[in-house]
């Protein structure tokens, strides 16, 4: 373990686990600790720097103020990745760049988007919430009416069960965040308890499901327990303080905090209370999972506890031995994060990442590790633990009990199974290039 | 005279008054009938709740999927026009491994599921355009080429319900207590 200089008072910059992880209270203690971190290193560049001159842009008049702004042509590579971008008459998805954002909520236009038969255009003058079924008096609401509720806010990922598919490759895919996370997002989600819509309407206590339904093409249909509509269920009718995007549900949409994605159906219009699941298309085969030996899961739900590092990542190269910043984002379907813990020498040692609060249940918290990296081949992981004690799987452990796909998996838009919620391993190599790999 | 136990329950009983106000509903759904309702209630449940009248052959199914399917789901619903529009029958045990392509044979629960899907969401260009008739003996069509039932029997609201798909109890729920 390798000691640092270190001032009277500010915190201790051992290295808390091997390969070159520091104690996360180097984050806390200003300049110093960095620089003292920085220091022991002797690597950082110290080139002489040019005498400074006035740019160009400030040279001048800038460019008219526009009524929608958007991201500078700068950051015109930070999109979306779409697995359908000539429109054949299929799915579609585009998964959130996570690699090339930084905090925790996704901006609207990068918020991830699966439509299984294009995305309705609906006019929020016309379109009409039901509720209906075992209820004492069946109901109509409007977005206009839903506006006029005493409305709730809260942080929020929505997770489509088949994110991270690709991870059940025997062979780890070389390729982005973007593409092997990429169908999970964070935002703040506004909108009516579904309980108070439930009870103005009168529940049958028989009643233990709902059916909620979309107004798109398929009429996309899950069920859903009333269990959870008065644990958090909202109708959410604004992302992020805006309306919904019209791929994420506009103008209103069923959110189910923590819950598989599909479920929290889209253009939401219907909401029959049954005394029966429907099983329904998608709950029937796709947001089912086969185990291996052939039984299978259904009526999963939950978004199990879960991690990835965003930088570096595949694609992020590391210019230069020094100091850096492990960082990446953490969440659990059933509660707040409660610890990441952070390697760097793929899994032998741990050490505790800082996280940046304040952290909400069932939504994206960003951990950081302060990491000095010696120029050495590294392995970086994260591994999450929930509030209630949930501990994100090693992937040897996962893989006993989930299996991986007999099929070569050739391509990160497949999926050959859902619910992956292992670890994500990233190699750093002697020239800074980073590799995915199974840790 | 204002004794501390006063206050203390006048205290409650203010927080309990608010509290029941925020919970309060400002009642602005528009009451509906179910004759209202009726053309979107389109959901079948497993037990045949809600089928409606109506019934199909798998002889009158072959014709309207030649007609209306096949040119995505194939020739006999085998398949093969694109990767992304799955064959309709046969399929690989599920022992075959966790990325086995899971079909209306091998997967599927109940033979509800069959008929609402095609009823609300297909054909693909053109949802919601089949009769009820058609989407039963569509239903009876797929039914018979998977030979899970014979290929004159009728499927309508009785008989539909009762055709047991061989893996409706190969099911666990992962986190029961969640229901």
């Amino acid at each position: 373990m390798s000691k640092v200089r270190r001032r009277r008072g500010a915190p201790s910059l051992d290295d808390v686990a091997g390969n070159g992880l520091i104690n996360r209270r180097a984050l806390l203690g200003s300049g110093i600790s960095f620089a003292g971190a920085l220091g022991a290193t002797g690597t950082m560049n110290g080139a002489a720097a040019e005498p400074l001159a006035d740019a160009p842009w400030s040279l001048e008049f800038g460019q008219i103020t526009p009524a929608l702004q958007t991201p500078s042509p700068f950051e015109k590579d930070v999109t979306r990745a779409l697995s359908n971008p000539n429109g054949e008459f299929r799915n579609s998805h585009a998964r959130t760049p996570h690699q090339l954002l930084g905090g925790t909520v996704t901006p609207n236009a990068l918020h991830f988007s699966i439509n299984h038969c294009g995305i309705p255009n609906i006019d929020p003058a016309q379109h009409k919430l039901v509720i209906h079924g075992m209820v004492r008096q069946p109901l109509e609401f409007t977005l206009e009416s839903l506006s006029r509720y005493p409305l709730v806010s809260r942080m929020a990922f929505v997770e489509c069960a088949g994110n991270s598919a690709p991870m059940f490759s025997k062979v780890p895919l070389q390729t982005t965040v973007q593409m092997l996370h990429g169908l999970v997002s964070n935002s703040e989600w506004t909108g009516v308890p579904l309980s108070m819509l439930l009870d103005e309407a009168g529940i049958d206590p028989k009643g233990k499901w709902l059916i909620a339904e979309g107004a798109d093409a398929q009429m996309l249909d899950r069920s859903v327990p009333v269990k959870k509509a008065y644990d958090d269920a909202l109708i959410a009718i604004y992302q992020n303080g805006e309306r919904l995007m019209p791929g994420n549900g506009y103008p209103m949409r069923l959110l189910l905090p923590g819950y598989q994605g599909n479920m929290n159906v889209k253009f939401i219009r219907r909401i029959k209370v049954v005394d029966q699941p429907a099983y329904s298309y998608f709950e029937t085969k796709n947001y089912s999972q086969i185990l291996p030996g052939g039984k299978t899961w259904r009526f999963h739900f939950v978004m199990e506890v879960k991690s990835f590092i965003t930088h570096p990542s595949f694609g992020l190269s590391l210019k230069e031995p020094g100091l850096y910043a492990i960082s990446g984002v953490a969440y659990s379907g059933t509660g707040r994060i409660a610890k990441v813990l952070v390697s760097a020498d793929g899994g032998k040692s741990w050490g505790e990442a800082a996280l940046q609060g304040p952290i909400h249940e069932k939504a994206f918290t960003r951990f950081v590790m302060p990491w000095r990296w010696d120029g050495q081949p590294a392995t970086l992981l994260s591994r999450a633990i929930d509030d209630g004690g949930n501990v994100q799987p090693l992937r040897a452990e996962f893989v006993a009990q989930r299996g991986e796909a007999e099929k070569p998996v050739t391509t990160p838009l497949a999926f050959p199974n859902q619910h992956y919620n292992s670890t994500t391993s990233w190699a750093v190599d002697g020239k800074g290039e980073v590799k995915h790999v199974y840790a | 005279m204002c004794t501390r136990k006063t206050i203390a329950a006048a205290t409650l009983a203010l927080a309990c008054s608010a509290g029941a106000a925020l919970a309060q509903s400002p009642g602005l759904g528009k009451p509906l009938t179910d004759a209202d309702i009726k053309q979107w209630d389109i959901a079948i449940l497993p037990d045949g709740t809600n089928l409606p009248p109506g019934n199909g052959t798998p002889a009158q199914g072959a014709k309207i999927f030649a007609e209306k399917c096949s040119a995505c789901h194939g020739n006999a619903a085998k398949g093969g026009v694109a990767p992304f529009y799955p064959a309709l029958v046969g399929g690989q045990p599920l022992t075959s491994g966790i990325d086995t392509v899971k079909t209306i044979a091998n997967y599927y629960a109940y033979p509800t599921t069959i008929f609402d899907y095609t009823r609300r969401a297909m054909p693909y260009n053109m949802p919601r355009s089949l009769t009820d008739n058609e989407v039963y003996a569509l239903t009876a069509y797929i039914l018979s080429l998977n030979s899970l039932i014979g290929e004159n029997e009728t499927m309508d609201a009785t008989t539909l319900p009762n055709v047991k798909m061989p893996n409706r109890d190969n099911f666990i729920m992962p986190y029961p207590d969640r229901l």
